[in-house]
């Protein structure tokens, strides 16, 4: 039933410690393609390598089966040394169908491995993808590797003492193709049974199901490896720091910052959401979290889930409100009235490809300008992008911090890749954060010229921020709201000049928020060339960087965490360079701002299709802006 | 409602400092005395209570109450009082909104804010104008309101705030009048409501739609253009000096509300309904009796409570929380790890 190599007879898989290694698993989006990628990619922890996933998946729930548009993708790289990407072109593709492999041959890489269930190549499947002929037969993979199996058969035969119904039991596949991959790969079975188990309490026979589909394909490889075809791959684990790791996510480290970040802040978090790809699953951890006093509202749209946050600021909570692109839109209005009552409000905005509903489960980094510009009158607000799954438990922490530091709304980007992605974490101690709980005013904070006390809700500290006034504080009674306000009574002022006075405190704050100074990630301060990044294309720009770096190149690489305001030195160290370029998956936008900034001349390397960066992308970036 | 310990206050407690600044004459003056007469009847505190507005005439409200007031943005004031209230359940939350703010930008909200069932009150000022952009038609405005957006006449037909509300789940709607001395008996009742109470405010724009409601509202005649509704009190209105009582009845053949003539006082031979604040069908009946044929349907029209939201998510969170320990360290490492000697 197994039919073998039909292409290139080298394999391409050094069998013995290979530094990395990429691979994609595709198929139909009911095919559980999702779910094999993330049990891989925790087997793949477990073993000690350094990995970073690529969630890619389309809009649709259950598109029509079998259809091109329906693929749904997971991509992992997993390495003996530090990864930081998904990789560029996998080097083994899993295709459960014809759909699969039509969308995803032309990413493998030249005499790469091609995994297909043959059992899926019908004619009807074929012209569901607009194959012709069928490419198993044609040469069309006549560059690869091939490993043609009949995986549906095989799995079937597997289940067989389970008495599911053939529907049933075509839905093991995905363990089936999962074992294989676990041989392959040398990683432990043990952990996958555990996990089955438990997903499957309610359900022992599915769960036996799926273990034996497991086992079965773990021991297809065992075999095939003493027929020939196929070998086993070992790869070292990464040397690591110490201590305690797990794996995580985009959302999930969100969720947990942020958690962190109000109990750190001895507050109670309040959580406004309305659903939205790729931001809902922030609310959905949140909503577990309720023994963290954390309360989280389904709100009825994007306006309500953030006005109610701020309310519940207003209130002495700490408000965050979630979203993506279209969302935040939406929130704009709202934003620009937490400014200006200058009460604290973190906003998350998992960005997506745009404008308008763009492209709902692509990443993109195109909300730069709405997130630092984007609102009416002059309402400046902090925002920070996060370049990693692990990456975005820090700026969260931060984010809540400078937002009740400074009592002013926070913007976090991060973006569908990030949400998604995700990458070994070693598990940070709580008390490494710790900080003192906020203050709440309590009682009057000025007196008047006859020396009787009195309250001044805008009266101002150090750092520009206005005091936090719960109402339900005896004494405290006074009014605010979005009209201009008197510089200290917070009273409705139309006044000419206290409207200068404030537009100006509002600025200051803002600018005055206290960051670390900007440092290099790789190579140094000054030289012929620097790639100065944001948010999640760190991987790849470190990655070009440090290729080029070997290779004798004069490059560096700066990260940005805080695009508002900008670190302090930063205009000075990038004036040390002379190039700069600014790869982004936008068209261009930070690279904007810097030269607004600093009238640098920051050069764009963009990129909107939807797909991360990929290394070699930037290495000819590198190459030509050097050349 | 939610004032756990009543404090004493007189109406003057209420006032703030600043310059009330409604165009002299305006129905908001006589609100703003109401309610400031209500306060203290109720035992209010004010470091407990919040008033939250939107934007509009009506909705500078919470500027000229002293307590803790927040001015919003437009549509929104239910949402803003959706978190406060869930942040703190303790606050007594009163909503101050108009018929654009309340009816047109915001509807979504009042909705949601009704069906969810927030413990608060919800005055909606209905002008049946937009005032505060000068004068343009509302989403309460009769047919053929000439306005500058309409100066032809406005052609779509008006809102029906409380029959908005019922429809939208509402357990207490009423509905009073900006000058009627019976306006602060309609708000305590709605505070003695658990849950989200709505009510509508007619209330006299005099430079855009001056005197609009003045065919039941004025002093001459009201008792014959009034229905005043009390729980338990047949549903009567008019007197033997201006022409004769009348009640209403339920036609049992359209099941429709009827006028009758009350003879001798002899309401139960005329089959005069009984108001029952419970009764959401004939509450049904009562928000949508058309006023002409009919008298205007005021005071409690519906009151039958139910637990109110935030009481709920404060159980429901508790039961949630019930025997876990809220341990960071533990949650930051939960799932499947490992250890990297």
């Amino acid at each position: 039933m197994a039919s073998t190599a039909a292409g290139n007879p080298d394999t391409t898989l050094p069998v013995s410690n290979p530094e990395a290694v990429v691979v994609r698993f595709a198929g139909d989006s009911g095919d559980g393609m999702q779910l094999t990628g993330g049990q891989f990619t925790l087997s793949t922890a477990l073993a000690g390598n350094d990995l970073a996933t690529f969630p890619d998946f389309p809009a649709e729930i259950r598109a029509p089966q079998g259809t091109l548009f329906g693929v749904s993708a997971f991509q992992i790289n997993f390495g003996s040394t530090e990864v930081d990407t998904a990789g560029d072109a996998p080097d083994v593709l899993v295709a459960m169908n014809p759909a699969a492999l039509k969308v995803n041959l032309p990413q493998l890489k030249p005499t790469g491995l091609v995994i297909v269930d043959t059992g899926e190549f019908t004619k009807r499947n074929l012209d569901k993808a607009h194959y012709e002929t069928n490419p198993l037969e044609d040469g069309t993979l006549a560059p690869y590797d091939v490993l043609a199996l009949n995986i549906s058969e095989m799995t079937l035969e597997a289940v067989k003492p389970f008495g599911l119904g053939k529907k049933e039991a075509l839905r093991c596949k995905n363990m089936w193709t999962l074992g294989l991959a676990l041989w392959m790969f040398d990683r432990d079975r043990k952990p996958l049974h555990d996990w089955l188990k438990g997903k499957f309490a309610k359900l022992p026979e599915i769960a036996d199901a799926n273990i034996a589909a497991l086992d079965a394909g773990h021991a297809y490889g065992e075999t095939a490896e003493l027929a020939g075809p196929l070998q086993q791959v070992h790869m070292d684990p990464v040397p690591s720091k110490p201590g305690l790791y797990r794996t995580i996510t985009g959302s999930e480290a969100v969720a947990l910052g942020l958690v962190a970040g109000a109990r750190l802040l001895r507050l109670p978090m309040f959580f406004g959401g309305y659903p939205i790809t790729p931001a809902s699953a922030i609310l959905h951890h949140l909503a577990k979290l309720k023994e963290f006093n954390v309360t989280t509202f389904q709100a009825e749209d994007e306006i309500a889930a953030i006005c109610s946050a701020i309310g519940a600021s207003w209130a002495g909570s700490l408000g965050v409100t979630s979203s993506s692109g279209p969302g935040i839109a939406l929130k704009g209005e709202a934003m620009g009235l937490a400014i200006m009552t200058e009460l604290p409000l973190v906003i998350v905005n998992s960005q997506r490809g745009g404008p308008s509903t763009g492209l709902p489960t692509k990443t993109e980094q195109s909300d730069l300008y709405q997130a630092v510009y984007g609102r009416n009158g002059d309402a400046p607000m902090p925002v920070i992008a996060a370049r990693s799954p692990g990456d975005v438990f820090e700026c969260a922490i931060e984010a809540c911090r400078i937002a009740v530091d400074y009592m002013t709304p926070v913007m976090l980007l991060t973006d569908g890749y990030i949400a998604n992605a995700s990458e070994p974490w070693k598990v940070p101690d709580p008390e490494s954060f710790e900080r003192a709980p906020v203050e709440f005013l309590t009682e009057k904070n000025a007196v008047d010229a006859e020396g009787n006390p009195v309250l001044l809700p805008y009266k101002r500290d150090e750092k520009g921020a206005r005091p936090w006034i719960k109402p339900g504080t005896p004494g405290l009674m006074h009014r605010i709201g979005g009209i201009e306000k008197d510089a200290l009574t917070g009273n409705i002022s139309y006044d000419p000049d206290n409207h200068q006075v404030m537009t100006d405190a509002r600025h200051d704050k803002v600018s005055g928020v206290s960051l670390p100074d900007q440092e290099v990630e790789v190579g140094e301060a000054g030289g012929k060339l620097a790639l100065v990044g944001w948010g999640s294309t760190f991987g790849p720009i470190h990655q070009a960087v440090r290729r080029a770096r070997k290779k004798g190149l004069d490059v560096s690489h700066i990260h940005v965490r805080h695009l508002w305001p900008l670190p302090g030195n930063l205009g000075e160290l990038l004036k040390g360079y002379d190039k700069v370029l600014v790869p982004e998956m936008n068209a261009g936008q930070f690279k904007t701002v810097l030269r607004d900034q600093y009238l640098v001349d920051a050069q764009p390397v963009t990129k909107t299709t939807g797909q991360p960066f990929t290394i070699a992308e930037l290495e000819a970036a590198i190459e030509e802006a050097l050349g | 409602m939610n004032a756990p310990t009543k404090i004493e206050t007189t109406l003057k407690d209420w006032e703030t400092d600043q310059e009330v600044r409604w165009c002299p004459g305006c129905g908001d003056y006589a609100i703003l005395k109401a309610v400031q007469r209500t306060l203290p009847q109720i035992g209010a505190d004010p470091a407990n209570t919040v008033f939250i507005s939107g934007i509009g005439c009506s909705s500078r409200f919470p500027y000229y109450i002293e307590s803790y007031g927040f001015h919003t943005i437009h549509g929104r004031a239910p949402t803003f009082a959706t978190g406060a209230k869930l942040a703190n359940p303790d606050l007594d939350v009163w909503i101050v909104t108009g018929d654009g703010d309340g009816m047109s930008i915001g509807g979504n909200h009042t909705m949601h804010l009704l069906r969810r069932n927030l413990d608060c009150q919800i005055m909606l000022f209905n002008n049946e104008i937009y005032g505060l952009t000068k004068g343009q038609y509302s989403p309460t405005s009769r047919v053929g309101t000439t306005s500058p957006t309409t100066p032809a006449g406005s052609i779509d037909r008006p809102a029906q705030p409380c029959a908005f509300a019922l429809g939208s789940g509402a357990r207490f709607v009423a509905r009073g009048f900006d000058v009627s001395k019976n306006l602060p008996d309609v708000l305590i009742a709605a505070h003695a409501h658990k849950g989200a109470a709505f009510i509508e405010i007619f209330q006299n724009c005099i430079v855009y739609n001056k005197d609009v409601f003045d065919d039941f509202a004025a002093p001459k005649g009201a008792e014959d253009r009034q229905l005043w509704l009390e729980h338990g009190q047949p549903m009567l209105f008019g007197s033997e000096k201006t022409g004769g009582v009348k009640g209403i009845t339920l036609n049992h053949v359209t099941c429709g509300l009827e006028v009758v003539d009350v003879v001798d006082g002899d309401w139960e031979a005329a089959n005069v309904l009984v108001h029952d604040k419970a009764n959401r069908l004939i509450a049904h009946m009562l928000v949508e009796m058309p006023f002409g044929p009919f008298p205007m349907a005021l005071g409690v029209l519906y009151d039958d409570p139910r637990p109110s939201y935030e009481t709920e998510v404060v159980a429901e969170n508790a039961r949630l929380a019930a025997g876990k320990e809220p341990n960071l360290a533990a949650l930051l490492a939960k799932g499947q790890t490992w250890t990297v000697e």
